[in-house]
């Protein structure tokens, strides 16, 4: 027997607000710090050289965000510069996600302190996958918008991986750097997402994390500060040998063939590990690969949408140019879709907010 | 079908040939892969894996480490194989 708590017959019914038929990347932001590290500056923190980094990572240089470009404030910037790029104001925004693994608030979020910045109305909530956030945020704000939940969502990826960084750790403080990246996603009659590859692997979560755990530090039984770690082998295997499937996943899903694609904008953690996906997944030779990651590093959840700024920027690939996401890392967790690629926002607009002003 | 040692040996020079362009016969089995063919440790990985689609066999995380030489490597496959 099937079981029904609601509906007519039982003297009421749930109404579900008007549905779009889809939704689509309407406008991006970036916001990269100021400041940029290259890889003899790296060597004086760790025993390495520039040549050693390059090969192992593809990364010549990375940026590292200033006291004052906090997550909130690069978050901000990047979400103006998308919001200016979609002639909406903060008003028009009816969901506000946010994706990081580096906000230490855990209430309030960094996600209502973005919305109070930017004056939205609607809900508001940080979501944490770390490096797949942001292609988890995309998927859920196309679910929010398709279920008649909200006509436009700003979805932002943005870390200063840099406060969790290990300084002193010369396996992994080379790849990353801090940055933010905000897409408008609006309704549309055409869909320009198409359904989420996603997945967890928890069973695989030694291989890359942040220690000591808060609740240990809390209880005492830890004092030093929680740092980033990762098993580089474990992590690239699980990327190279499960991202390829995913990819076609999500192809799959969106009836379309990689031929079709104009770009492929994976997580930007490691030139090893794309070069080794576009092997394996045998992507045609004219689409562009994102390598935004040789002038940023490993930026987490902001990758995504900085390597999209990226190849947008750069004119490699053009607005409205079919694009293959793929977020992975931290959990381990995945998350891939087809995209159109949104247009850029006006550069300008990606300001850092006015510092607070003095109390008196 | 148990894969003989030069079987396995012949396979993982073409696998690392393909990785790192070293030719094939500079691959024997007294050669350290990283002190002798220069083997970082993703081509490391990219090897294993696959080796493990070629000869149908499983090389833990765990187990990669103790594979210094080739003969370790070679060794590890046949006793799988």
């Amino acid at each position: 027997m099937s079981v029904s708590q609601t509906g007519p017959q039982n003297g009421f019914e749930i109404k579900l607000a008007p549905t779009p038929r889809g939704s689509r990347l309407v406008s991006l932001g970036a916001y990269r710090p100021r400041r940029v590290v290259d890889n003899t500056e790296i060597c004086t923190f760790i025993e390495s050289s520039d040549e050693w980094i390059q090969q192992r990572s593809g990364i010549a240089e990375r940026r590292w965000a200033a006291d004052d470009e906090t997550l909130v404030g690069m978050a901000e910037a990047a979400s103006r510069q998308a919001l200016a790029g979609a002639g909406l104001t903060g008003e028009d925004i009816d969901l506000v996600l946010l994706a990081t693994m580096t906000s230490f608030s855990t209430t309030p979020t960094a996600a209502n302190l973005l919305q109070a910045a930017l004056g939205t109305r609607g809900g508001a909530v940080e979501l944490n996958s770390a490096c797949a956030g942001f292609t988890y945020a995309l998927a859920l704000a196309d679910q929010a918008i398709r279920a008649g939940n909200a006509r436009n969502v700003l979805v932002v990826g943005a870390e200063r991986i840099t406060d969790i960084m290990n300084f002193s750790d010369r396996t992994t403080m080379f790849l990353f750097g801090d940055g933010a990246g905000a897409v408008v996603v609006s309704a549309a009659d055409e869909p320009g997402i198409g359904p989420v590859a996603w997945g967890s692997w928890g069973e695989q979560s030694e291989a890359l994390g942040v220690l000591p755990l808060l609740s240990d530090v809390a209880r005492g039984l830890a004092t030093e500060r929680p740092l980033l770690f990762q098993k580089g082998q474990s992590v690239f295997r699980w990327a190279v040998t499960e991202m390829p499937k995913t990819a076609a996943k999500a192809l799959e899903l969106a009836g379309l063939k990689a031929e079709q694609l104009a770009a492929f904008v994976p997580h930007q953690a490691n030139i090893r590990i794309i070069d080794a996906m576009t092997k394996y997944m045998k992507l045609p030779e004219h689409v562009v690969v994102a390598d935004d990651l040789r002038h940023t590093g490993n930026t987490s959840a902001a990758s995504v949408p900085l390597a999209m700024e990226q190849v947008l920027s750069s004119g490699r690939a053009t607005p409205g140019d079919l694009a293959l996401l793929v977020g992975f890392g931290g959990g381990l967790s995945h998350a891939a879709q087809v995209v159109t690629l949104p247009t850029l926002g006006p550069a300008g607009a990606s300001r850092l907010p006015d510092p607070a002003p003095l109390a008196s | 079908m148990a894969l003989s040692e030069q079987e396995v040996l012949a396979g993982l020079a073409e696998l690392i040939h393909d990785e790192t362009g070293l030719p094939q016969d500079q691959v024997a089995l007294d050669k350290s892969f990283t002190d002798d063919l220069d083997i970082d440790s993703l081509s490391m990985m990219t090897v294993v894996v696959n080796a493990e689609e070629r000869f149908g066999v499983k090389i833990p995380d765990d187990s990669v480490k103790d594979l210094k030489t080739v003969r370790d490597a070679v060794d590890f496959i046949v006793k799988q194989g």
